[in-house]
């Protein structure tokens, strides 16, 4: 049984007026437990709104949201449950930190649980293990943190729900590339250690390329592929078409064969490309 | 205003800031920095955050002004206030959120803000608007409101907006880093045309190695000095340095490097994937 | 559910109404606004709203968004008539049960009252939807400008209020962003009592706070890149000028007045 599913997911915003946009279009997904799905698509492309579908933030105009089989809509307390069960943590997380210390700030989600002192303690400081931030740090206020910082603070303030699924929606967005390689890190290391699902929205093609086991590609609204990271990538064409960008990789493999070299073009690693061109070069 | 052929000179400059509580001196942002800028140059700035390479865009126009040390913009010392709205006039800056530097509610009255407070003639600033407008490629959007823009549109008004007030010299202060990969595409190209077309000299500030390679210049910041100043060819050759700092290295650059490894006669310098495909091409043949 | 609010919001266009200058719009809307009130009975208020409508059409803004921002205040509209219905015991009974006692009197001022409101903000409304925000703050500059006399800095604060109107869209989503992100960890913002209500909504404010004095401060950088130090020596890219049309309307809102007042005198018995 899939940890999560949609089935005719359909969503409109402003319903009933001239400016009627339809977000989502019946669609329908389902996603497995512990996988690590990417998630890409333009800006407008129905990504945002569908992670909002996912812990009942939303209600569907039509269609369903299954979170282990049970239907996440279809009383409050399902709504409540699947709050947490999904964890969303949205993109500019540290725009929401607002406690006094970094330590209650995580405590936010734990303590609206009604947990216990001992247990919201317990997870607070395991999530703050998950994202690096060490014990000392946890009595600063969150405003005196570095950007990176605030970023991984907000996030564990998430993690700290111990959802089943965990959605992060542009986690690297505006960092610098040492801030975005610490996070993409955290995200493989949680998804190893806790064997989560994880749901991972990027513009990055590269970052989503190194991580995924399975891309979700969306175009308006719609569920345009949803396959492994090799056969999304292969289909280079479509994703350009589509406005996408590829793998910077892909994407020299790509310049290569217009040039009119025979390689293959579904390759995404550095290891990947570097094999495939000293094996055609030692090949002639 | 002395003609001379840099628009922007950074003598010993030192910076640091204020901190909130007394007693307690923070440490420097910028430590003695030498930087010569001339008139058309197109120069990336990269490093970390807080690298010190956003306090640089600051005293570029007096934003702020330098603890020692002198910066000399567009020929006038920025520490002497009465330059202040002479340097701006000729070097304008774009920051990162684009959302916080729109002031108007309408695309074509926000471009004219600068102009207004200049005091230029109505005709003039419906010219300088328009043409601003047009360089960016918003003329289309001019009577839409801000706030209903894409965040590449947004960020090419305040450019506009900029360059209605006729400056020479544009710092951008990481103006993609809020962006998606099409809006970064979009600013990038109007980046590149003011450049090439206009001839204005371009400070861009960014920490995506990528976007650097268009540069003729690359300055590498860390920790409040510079570390590397060159071609783009001549700084990325410097892979461990970058590394070390916490910058990427370019996948083209990186993929060469990996075949250097077992082919030691493969081409170095490569940045591109256009590049790396023509010189694999030459290299296949020979 | 926020960004339902349409009053306020501009629509731009080229109607006969757009175009008029803003100081003339503003002026003569005021003085609309007080014919509505000079109306005494409602053949001379069935003029004035019918004018209104008539407005409304020559702007060409849309009816369907206009009845949008009603929404907001049928109740308040629903609420006055009713106290009129109620309160009033003049005239013939019409229908009595218990304390309640409903007169025709009662009733027609009620619709009086409801027609009054209407035209109100149909007019006042018509004013943001056919002005763009800075032209009516411009507007506002020049008209306010003799206050200067005092010593009131008309020019920053009509800057002020630009920026206001400017970041109010920005915010209301900033809003709606915190909101969802707290939500998504578990904030209840919609049970329990007063103290507990005002303490949920601490989440949200804080950050919200936190965040408009970051924009606050970058927005300063940025005005100050761009030259600017307050009203003096500025000039404007529109200069404002009047046009026929401008003088043609204030005819026409005189003549409005003047109709007003002999329907008044004319038809005293409609209450």
């Amino acid at each position: 049984m899939p940890v999560l599913e949609t089935k005719n997911l359909t969503y409109q915003y402003g319903a009933g007026t001239p400016f009627c946009v339809t977000a989502l279009d019946d669609v329908s997904v389902s996603i497995e437990k512990g996988e690590l799905v990417g998630i890409i698509g333009h800006t407008g492309s129905g990504k945002s709104t569908l992670m909002q579908h996912f812990n009942a933030l939303l209600k569907p105009d039509k269609g369903q949201v299954l979170l282990e089989g049970k239907d996440i809509n279809e009383n409050k307390q399902a709504g409540l449950e699947a709050r947490f069960k999904v964890g969303l943590c949205f993109q500019y997380p540290e725009y929401q930190l607002f406690e006094a210390t970094v330590y209650k700030d995580i405590a936010y989600g734990p303590a609206n649980m009604k947990l216990d002192g001992k247990e919201v303690d317990a997870r607070v400081r395991q999530a703050a293990e998950y994202v690096g931030i060490p014990p000392d740090m946890l009595e600063k206020s969150p405003f005196d943190l570095s950007g990176g910082e605030k970023r991984r603070a907000a996030i564990a303030g998430v993690m700290a729900m111990r959802p089943e699924i965990l959605i992060l929606d542009e986690p690297t967005a505006g960092l610098d590339p040492s801030g975005r390689s610490k996070i993409m890190e955290l995200i493989v290391n949680y998804k190893k250690t806790t064997g989560n699902t994880v749901l991972l929205v990027s513009h990055s093609m590269d970052e989503i390329a190194a991580v995924s086991d399975r891309i979700l590609v969306m175009k308006g609204g719609k569920i345009a592929m949803f396959d492994s990271v090799k056969h999304v990538f292969g289909r280079v064409s479509e994703l350009i078409s589509m406005g996408l960008f590829v793998p910077e990789i892909t994407n020299i493999m790509l310049k290569l064969k217009e040039r009119g070299v025979g390689v293959r073009t579904d390759i995404f690693t550095l290891e990947g490309a570097a094999n495939e061109l000293l094996h055609l070069l030692f090949l002639h | 205003m002395r003609d001379n052929e840099y628009i922007l000179q950074f003598n010993n400059v030192c910076f640091r800031y204020e901190g909130d509580e007394e007693n307690v001196v923070l440490p420097l942002a910028l430590d003695n920095i030498n930087l010569n800028i001339k008139k058309g140059e197109f120069v990336a700035v990269l490093g970390h955050n807080g690298s010190g390479k956003s306090t640089l865009a600051k005293l570029c126009n007096a934003l702020l002004v330098p603890e020692s040390g002198k910066v000399i913009a567009a020929g006038m010392d920025t520490s002497d206030s009465i330059h202040e709205y002479d340097i701006r006039q000729h070097i304008g800056v774009v920051f990162q959120n684009p959302d916080n530097q729109i002031v108007a509610t309408i695309v074509e009255e926000d471009v004219a803000f600068g102009p207004e407070n200049l005091g230029v003639e109505p005709k003039e600033i419906r010219r300088r608007v328009d043409e601003a407008l047009k360089t960016v490629g918003m003329y289309e959007y001019r009577l839409h409101e801000p706030h209903k823009l894409s965040g590449g549109q947004k960020q090419r008004v305040a450019i506009a907006g900029i360059l209605a007030m006729m400056t020479d010299c544009i710092v951008l202060d990481e103006p993609t880093a809020m962006l998606d990969p099409i809006g970064r595409r979009e600013v990038l190209k109007t980046i590149g045309k003011l450049n090439k077309e206009l001839g204005i000299t371009i400070v861009f500030i960014t920490h995506f190695m990528n976007e650097a390679v268009a540069a003729d210049r690359v300055i590498i910041m860390d920790s409040a000095k510079i570390l590397l100043d060159g071609t783009p060819k001549e700084v990325f050759k410097e892979r461990n340095l970058l590394k070390k700092v916490g910058l990427g290295i370019p996948p083209a650059a990186e993929l060469a490097h990996k075949l250097r490894k077992t082919l030691p006669d493969f081409p170095d310098g490569i940045l591109t994937a256009d590049e790396f495909a023509e010189r694999f091409i030459t290299y296949a043949r020979a | 559910m926020i960004k339902d609010i349409t009053i306020g919001q501009f629509f731009p266009g080229k109607s006969f109404i757009h175009k008029m200058d803003a100081r003339a719009k503003f002026s003569l809307m005021f003085a609309f606004i007080i014919i509505i009130f000079v109306c005494k009975n409602l053949v001379s208020l069935g003029i004035v709203f019918g004018f209104a409508l008539f407005m409304i059409i020559l702007s060409k803004v849309a009816i369907k968004t206009i009845l949008k921002s009603f929404k907001m205040i049928v109740f308040i509209i629903i609420l006055t008539s009713a106290l009129q219905i109620f309160y009033n015991s003049k005239g013939t009974v019409l229908f009595d049960w218990w304390k309640i006692k409903v007169t025709d009197i009662g009733m027609l001022t009620a619709l009086f009252m409801a027609v009054r409101i209407i035209t109100l903000i149909l007019s006042s409304s018509l004013l943001t939807y056919t002005t763009s925000p800075t032209l009516l703050t411009d507007a506002i500059e020049r008209l306010f400008s003799p206050l200067k006399i005092l010593r009131i800095n008309v020019s920053t604060l009509a800057m002020m209020m630009t920026i206001a109107l400017r970041f109010i869209p920005i915010l209301i989503d900033e809003v709606d962003r915190i909101m969802s992100a707290q939500k998504a960890r578990g904030a209840d913002l919609e049970t329990g009592g007063l103290i507990k209500r005002a303490k949920a909504l601490l989440p949200i404010f804080i950050p919200l706070f936190v965040n408009s004095f970051r924009r606050a401060f970058e927005l300063a950088y940025a005005m100050e890149c761009r030259c600017y130090k307050g009203g003096e020596g500025r000039t404007r890219m529109t200069a404002m000028k009047m046009h026929i049309r401008d003088f043609f309307a204030v005819f026409v809102i005189a003549g409005l007045l003047a109709g007003v007042i002999w329907v008044n005198r004319v038809f005293v018995a409609l209450i």
